[in-house]
């Protein structure tokens, strides 16, 4: 007999029992259910009043899209069709498709114009907005403006090329005279870009009389409308209102009193007034002091308007930014013996601006929506054409859901896109300096 | 702070009517345009269709004056102008006449410092009910409610003619059109109010628009018609009497489609002055002779226009009522062309 249980024992298990599932309740979607859905009876009573509330809103409009018609040409051809049912007209969309998107005046055979513009609008901000892409893009979103321009508004080719070549010539003035000083600098790219446009515009007429080829055909700004308008207005006022803003809230804070009350009178009259308030003055008060027929383009004065506006916003946005920065970051900027643009440059801006965005994202969205006021001052942006043209005709007097919904959805996807965008940007960035 | 800048455009409209004046007909001429300021959208009365061409009673007054002037009825700028901006687009000089359903009263006209040429729409405030009602006149409608935009003078038209025929009503304030048209379908009020060609309008957009009724009160006066700036008579003349054209040409029974025939073998004298076959009157005012038969072709008579735009046979389904020549108990009447 062994003193080992070796006989002894009947079964002595060698290898670990599989795994058994959890139980069912602990699993799955159930546990997610009943910890996230039905952990306490309150929670399960908001829940199922919740699921009810979505149904009953589905249940109303699920059949009304689906069911919707698209191919009549009139609101009461349409009803014809539905015969009584309760569902959308969304005909009055492919109706008016070409109107919606680019106003009721643009030449259908131009449209290829505006839309290739907006393509290349995404290659151009590409580079400013992704700042892994190649730094060589930047060539071409420098360019983009004045390629768009000449897109939209047509004409000779002269006029962008002189309008660009003045920044070009200003520019190589400009870093050659900035060792000197930057106010030297400044000014000089200033003269010499207006030198260029003085002679430029000169000569336009004749060049464009010997070049006739290069020309598009011309469209006028008021003639421009639809979702192309509030686009348009949009990217314009947003890019040029970012820079204004700086330099205003960059004057704010200046030591030279004539230039910081200047920036403060400016910022705090502009936000002191209605944005209404100022289309009308650009859209009303202006045509006195011009005469007629001579003034400055009503898409010009509108520009100006919303940039002033907005930048306005964004310079107390941009403020708050660089008050954030703790004191040491300008002294150790001094200390490095670095001039004032340096230091701007180098150091507080990058931080003042990365710690603005949400704020800058915040007035871009706002601003971008606010383009719909345009409508009241009679210009046909995608809110004009809809309260205007569309609802005015005969043919689609009294649609309302689907026209409003489907505004609704564009500006929707575009302010989307725009806060999606500074989430990543932030997340890059890594703001809050984990 | 509203009237303050009121004021302020006023006296700027001053200062521009008085540097503007001078000659707007030689302008038209010369630009080859007629800058004709039109509203944003009203359903007949201006809107511009499918392929971006303007249509409606309101445009051809105006296609119909740059017809007479530079002869072709097409050689039109449409300025697009709101109720906000419309006045100071014609005291600015930005547009040359405006004709956008703007009712003619004495402040426009004398403190405005604008000339109403004429009217080309007498319009005012009605009632509409559902024809399950059973109500054939205003004055049945004892203890109705009524749907009524709040803030404007259709509010107090009301109040003033339930006081006048001592009658009781039960007023439900709402805000635009649009929602009037949802309370009112809706049931939430016996009654719709407002202008009556507005109401035509708003009726034919309904699902079922035989099952509403206009009703036959009109309680409120809104002569609506173009005008121009004051201060320059020779182009008031010019759109008063291409007005009037449309409207003799009517009364002479001189159409789109026998004007031509008409101007070479009319054997009635005015016909053939209103035409230019006869006397020099285009000439009086710097025009071609044929000056009105140009207008006249261009979209129709005065009774042409109505029947295409917002008559009886399109959807808006207005009829002549006050807007019938003074032959057939109207109150079109023009002066005579001599």
């Amino acid at each position: 007999m062994s003193d080992t249980h070796a006989e002894s024992v009947a079964f002595v298990r060698e290898t670990a029992l599989p795994p058994v599932p959890p139980p069912v309740a602990e699993r799955g979607i159930y546990k997610w259910g009943r910890e996230n859905l039905f952990a306490t009876p309150l929670n399960a009573l908001l829940t199922v009043a919740a699921i009810y509330v979505i149904y009953l809103v589905l249940a109303g409009t699920l059949p009304w899209i689906l069911g919707g018609v698209w191919t009549t040409s009139s609101l009461a051809e349409c009803r014809e069709v539905l015969d009584g049912r309760s569902a959308a007209c969304f005909s009055v969309l492919t109706d008016r498709w070409n109107q919606l998107l680019f106003g009721f005046k643009y030449p259908p055979e131009l449209y290829w114009r505006p839309l290739l513009a907006f393509v290349l609008m995404f290659l151009a901000a590409a580079p400013v907005l992704f700042f892994d892409l190649p730094r060589k893009l930047l060539f071409f979103t420098g360019i983009y403006p004045f390629l768009a321009y000449w897109l939209i508004w047509g004409g000779t080719i002269w006029t962008p090329i002189v309008a660009l070549l003045g920044f070009v010539v200003g520019y190589f003035v400009y870093e050659k005279l900035v060792h000197r000083s930057f106010a030297t600098g400044f000014f000089g790219g200033v003269i010499a870009a207006l030198a260029v446009w003085y002679v430029g515009g000169l000569a336009i007429p004749d060049l464009a009389r010997i070049t006739s080829g290069l020309r598009l055909e011309a469209v006028p700004s008021r003639d421009l409308g639809g979702f192309m308008l509030n686009m348009m207005l949009g990217v314009t006022c947003v890019s040029l209102s970012l820079p204004i803003g700086i330099a205003l809230a960059l004057g704010r804070q200046s030591s030279m009193p004539l230039i910081k009350w200047i920036c403060v009178i400016f910022i705090e009259f502009i936000r002191g007034v209605p944005l209404i308030t100022l289309l009308f003055v650009a859209n009303v008060m202006l045509a006195y002091f011009f005469p007629p027929g001579s003034g400055v383009d009503l898409f010009l004065r509108v520009v100006i308007m919303i940039t002033m506006f907005s930048s306005a916003y964004i310079a107390e946005v941009i403020r708050g930014g660089l008050a954030a920065l703790p004191k040491g970051q300008y002294e150790a900027a001094d200390s490095l013996g670095l001039d004032y643009p340096q230091a701007m440059r180098l150091i507080i801006l990058p931080q003042a601006l990365k710690i603005s965005i949400p704020g800058i994202v915040n007035i871009a969205v706002g601003l971008f929506k606010d383009t719909t006021l345009v409508s009241i001052i009679s210009m046909f942006d995608l809110v004009g054409m809809i309260r205007g043209p569309i609802l005015a005709s005969t043919d689609w007097n009294g649609v309302y859901w689907e026209l409003l919904g489907f505004a609704a959805l564009l500006f929707f996807i575009v302010c989307y896109g725009i806060s999606q965008y500074s989430q990543w940007l932030e997340r890059r960035l890594a703001t809050d300096h984990r | 702070m509203k009237k303050s800048v009121f004021l302020g455009a006023l006296t700027f409209a001053g200062l521009a009517a008085g540097a503007a004046a001078a000659g707007t007909l030689e302008d038209v001429q010369a630009r080859g345009k007629l800058n004709c300021g039109v509203t944003t959208g009203l359903v007949g009365f201006a809107a511009p269709d499918a392929n971006g061409e303007w249509n409606g009673f309101d445009v051809a007054v105006c296609r119909a004056v740059a017809a007479a002037v530079l002869g072709d009825p097409t050689a039109v700028e449409f300025i697009p102008t709101t109720g906000k901006t419309r006045f100071t687009a014609l005291a600015s000089g930005e547009i040359d006449m405006l004709a956008r359903n703007t009712t003619w009263t004495f402040s426009r006209d004398v403190d405005l410092k604008f000339d109403f040429v004429g009217v080309n729409y007498y319009d005012g405030q009605g009632f509409m009910v559902p024809k399950a009602l059973g109500v054939s006149s205003a004055k049945d409608l004892d203890g109705a409610t009524v749907c009524i935009q709040t803030g404007t003078t259709t509010e107090l038209n009301l109040a003033d003619f339930f006081r006048a025929n001592n009658i009781n009503y039960e007023p439900v304030p709402i805000e635009t059109n649009a929602e009037a048209q949802q309370q009112y379908l809706a049931g939430a009020c016996d009654v719709y109010t407002t202008d009556a060609s507005g109401l035509a309008a708003t009726r034919a957009t309904f699902e079922n628009p035989d099952e509403h009724t206009l009703l036959p009160e009109i309680v409120s006066k809104e002569p609506l018609g173009p005008l121009v700036r004051h201060g320059d008579n020779e182009w008031g003349d010019v759109v008063r009497w291409t007005l009037n054209a449309l409207i003799t040409a009517e009364e002479l029974g001189v159409t789109s489609a026998n004007v031509g025939d008409m101007a070479s073998n009319t054997t009635n004298p005015e016909v053939a002055r209103l035409l230019g076959t006869e006397g020099n009157l285009g000439e009086m005012m710097g025009l071609e002779a044929d000056w009105a038969k140009k207008a006249i072709m261009s979209e129709g008579n005065y009774g042409e226009i109505f029947a295409k735009n917002i008559g009886e046979e399109t959807p808006i389904g207005l009829a002549r009522g006050l807007n019938a020549q003074w032959t057939d108990g109207g109150l079109l009447y023009s002066p005579p062309f001599r």
